[in-house]
């Protein structure tokens, strides 16, 4: 994206280069403008990647020692956790690493939806994003599955029974799934090599969401477009490659102390049971990160439409871009979406919370309810918000209100605030 | 810096609606809880506490529990009951294992080896269940990890037996304890003062004895815990001291242009 | 943007210097365990010594068995084998080693059954020295097991072991 055509400075570079552009992105990834005023919620973009790049390389390790079968899966994780050589260190990183991924996942899609990064000209970063957080879910599904332990088993049964839900060819979908009548052997072996599989699909998109950011550039916290890019952005490199290094190592503290003091806080208890088709443990909880969707599927009652309660849960992520009619991206200029903001948040943790609860009584009640509201707020608040708000004046360029000279004081003092937060 | 408490704040919230527990079936005690060397940051194992541990294990335990995934050479390494390698060869030479085939094709009988598993109280599953009123009794190897409240669980149900309260009824070989899910438990109380002769001279009560096999079996799920505090202790310094040093070249990079960081 | 900045000397400042330093010292102890990992775990190792059970091996029979995942031939020799093997000069060796040497207790000749050349499992009884030969690339071993003629370089290894009575030998 820079503004001058780049031409490298030694003889063979630009033979090299001439060739195979490879130094032109470099220069580009280094150069490439970046808004001066993001916040740290911007830098968990740069925390994901390397999450990604940590369960790769841990999960490469992993697949060294483990063996897909159902008689030994257990066992040699059992074995990776006290023989191999710092085994139990890369498995407590890959298990305590998809958590961490997630949350990180989470806070990404949520500043993205509080300063509207979905919004044109972004959208197909963000339906990338998406399909992006759609194959984690599946990737780390099929993970919890691999040890073989009783959440493993009875994990699986439940989740591929949901595709027996379909009319006419359910039983024969999971049956296909499972490759024979039961989450079995064969089960276990087509999923270590899917979830094997998933995460260099990820990758890809991931290169691809990054190409599809950099064709617009970074949105930022006042959610304008960039006017003089020499005044309102910074090259990435160095400053945000040192901000986001901060903010990763902050990460990081939190993360080492879950894998060294904690690391099986977020696991459950029962998945240190050798699985047991004969037996299903109490209660059957998914991990922490898929418990609002596992909230919205047990919230209704019908398990076919239950099943599309929860797919279109994630449908509607994806259309938003064209569920949000407001032109103003970032929610700082949108007094009323910044409420029902709030709320959709305390609303998804509410139903994370539920999700975790025994699904009965109070408990499914508050379910229901969290479940429309979440549905209410994407299918209805927002197309109408969008048409019905009033918003306050936006700023005329990320720097204008640092230079002087606001027509609204107010608005002012609100980007001073920003500033004093970055 | 205010965004960072937001979202440590953030954290926090989500991260303690999850460890919510869930309430099991039946009238629920909280658990004994007992302040094990192994907690906190610098926990270690009690040396002392691990061996008598195992021999609780041993001589009580052993005859229904199996340890399948312990070889008797995890007896002598570091981080745990750290016996000499001569007194594990010892123990492990009272078992005997089959080994083969031979030449002639045969499986024998052989004392075990170092390299060798646990040997199993029973040949598998259905006869351990069959054997015992149809209960398994568990492999004990990551028990303490397989239990939600983990050591201070398995303590609590060995400390839990109880007379049943009034208007309980209790099927043959079906024994009343408090902490256990559910409160009925298919295992008799294990323990007894002086089930056990201590060669180190500690009173063998059902308190210690509950204590140090509680200590051991935790060993048996982790045994490498020493190893993860020493080594998290200093990757959290290394990680901390970074963090500092980044952020002032960040203040310094940052200061080139007029915006803060 | 960037080009004044470039055109400044690179006075790098000293705690960005020392922080890049700090941070490369991190990556590279996250290096090790990933490259440990595959080294031999604890169970492999435990199982670096074995037993064997020779009692019932005739003179000039020989039995392989399985050690560290790798043939060992434990050859109970003849008076004939073990006198050529001693007769031979040292001078006429491509890897001059004494029999007396490889086989302490002469009538018994241990050694790993790997060609020293790329490793292939040489055939008893056969070659220009009555002894092994490799079909691999046609190396030829004596009654000792030391090279004669062929590509590869030395003896056939032996291994550690000893006797734990006259009925067994440990190897390892």
């Amino acid at each position: 994206m820079s503004d001058h055509e780049y031409t490298p400075k030694s003889k063979v570079g630009k033979w090299f280069n001439d060739r195979l552009p490879l130094l032109t992105l470099a220069n580009h990834l280094t150069d490439y403008p970046t808004p001066k005023n993001l916040n740290y919620w911007w830098t968990f973009g740069g925390i994901l990647t390397f999450c990604l790049i940590t369960q790769i390389i841990t999960g490469i390790v992993l697949g060294m020692h483990y063996v897909a079968h159902a008689d030994l899966a257990f066992q040699s994780v059992e074995h990776i956790m006290r023989d191999v050589n710092y085994g139990w260190l890369i498995r407590y990183v890959h298990a305590n690493g998809a958590s961490m991924f997630f949350l990180a996942v989470y806070i990404h899609i949520f500043r993205s939806l509080y300063y509207g990064s979905y919004k044109s000209p972004r959208e197909v970063i963000w339906i990338i994003g998406m399909l992006i957080y759609f194959l984690m879910m599946a990737t780390a599904f099929m993970g919890y599955v691999l040890p073989w332990g009783q959440m493993s088993f009875w994990g699986a049964t439940v989740i591929t029974n949901l595709f027996s839900a379909i009319p006419l060819v359910g039983e024969s979908i999971t049956n296909w799934l499972w490759g024979g009548y039961s989450v079995d052997n064969p089960t276990l072996t087509r999923f270590f090599s899917l979830h094997y599989l998933f995460p260099f699909l990820i990758l890809g998109l991931v290169v691809l969401h990054i190409w599809a950011l950099h064709v617009p550039g970074n949105n930022n916290p006042i959610g304008i477009d960039i006017k003089k890019p020499s005044k309102d952005t910074v090259p990435f490199h160095p400053y945000i490659v040192i901000k986001d290094a901060f903010a990763l190592l902050i990460f990081l503290l939190i993360f080492a102390f879950f894998v060294f003091f904690s690391p099986n806080i977020l696991g459950h208890a029962d998945n240190y049971i050798e699985a047991n088709p004969l037996v299903t443990p109490a209660h059957i909880v998914p991990e922490w990160y898929l418990l609002p969707f596992y909230a919205i599927l047990r919230s209704v009652p019908d398990k076919l439409l239950g099943i599309i309660a929860m797919f279109m849960a994630i449908f509607v992520l994806v259309i938003l871009p064209w569920l949000d009619t407001s032109k103003v991206r970032s929610t700082v200029f949108r007094p009323i979406y910044k409420q029902f903001y709030w709320f959709l948040v305390a609303d998804v943790l509410i139903l994370g919370y539920v999700g975790a609860m025994p699904a009965e009584g109070i408990y499914l009640l508050i379910a229901r309810v969290a479940t429309a509201y979440y549905f209410a707020h994407f299918l209805i608040i927002l197309p109408f918000l969008g048409f019905k708000e009033k918003t306050t004046p936006l700023p005329l360029s990320i720097t204008e209100p640092i230079l002087g000279g606001s027509p609204d004081m107010a608005m002012a003092k609100n980007n001073f605030n920003y500033k004093e937060k970055l | 810096m205010r965004n960072l408490i937001r979202l440590s704040f953030f954290f926090i919230l989500v991260s303690s609606l999850f460890f919510t527990k869930v309430n099991a079936a039946g009238e629920q005690h909280d658990l004994l809880e007992v302040d094990w060397s192994f907690k906190s940051f610098f926990g270690k194992f009690d040396r002392a506490s691990l061996q008598r541990g195992y021999q609780v294990y041993t001589e009580v335990c052993a005859s229904c529990h199996s340890l399948k995934h312990l070889s008797y050479r995890n007896l002598a390494e570091k981080g745990g009951p750290e016996f000499t390698e001569l007194e594990a060869k010892a123990i492990a030479s009272n078992f005997e294992v089959t080994d083969g085939p031979n030449s002639d094709g045969e499986m024998f009988e052989r004392p075990a080896k170092l390299s060798d598993k646990f040997v199993m109280p029973y040949a598998n599953v259905q006869e351990a269940i069959a054997a015992n009123g149809g209960a398994y009794p568990p492999d004990m190897s990551v028990l303490v990890k397989a239990r939600s409240g983990g050591a201070n669980y398995i303590y609590s149900v060995l400390m839990g037996y109880d007379e049943p309260p009034a208007g309980m009824e209790l099927d043959d070989g079906v024994y009343y304890n408090k902490y256990m899910y559910g409160n009925k438990i298919k295992m008799s109380s294990p323990l007894d003062d002086d089930i056990v002769e201590y060669s180190d001279g500690t009173k063998a009560s059902v308190d210690q004895m509950a204590k140090d096999v509680t200590t051991f079996l935790q060993w048996t799920a982790e045994p490498h815990l020493e190893t993860r505090h020493k080594l998290g202790f200093r990757v959290i310094i290394y990680l901390s001291v970074l963090t500092i040093l980044v952020y002032f070249s960040m203040k310094k990079i940052w200061s080139r242009i007029e915006t803060k960081v | 943007m960037s080009d004044s900045e470039k055109k400044k000397p690179n006075r790098r400042d000293f705690i960005v210097t020392a922080t890049t330093a700090a941070g490369a010292v991190g990556v590279g102890a996250v290096v090790w365990p990933l490259v440990d990992q595959m080294n031999p775990d604890a169970s492999v190792k435990a199982l670096a010594s074995t037993e064997v059970d020779i009692s019932s091996v005739e003179r000039g029979q020989s039995i392989t068995v399985l050690w560290r995942g790798k043939p060992v031939f434990i050859k109970r020799r003849t008076q004939e084998e073990i006198d050529s093997a001693r007769a031979v000069d040292l001078s006429e060796l491509k890897h001059p080693e004494k029999d007396e040497d490889r086989a302490k207790n002469p009538e018994w000749l241990v050694m790993l059954g790997v060609c020293t050349h790329l490793g292939c499992v040489p055939l008893n009884d056969k070659g220009d020295y009555g002894a092994w030969f490799c079909p691999c690339h046609g190396s030829h071993y004596d009654t000792s097991g030391r090279i004669r003629k062929g590509p590869a370089p030395t003896n056939m290894e032996v291994p550690k072991y000893e006797f734990v009575n006259s009925n067994t030998i440990k190897i390892g």
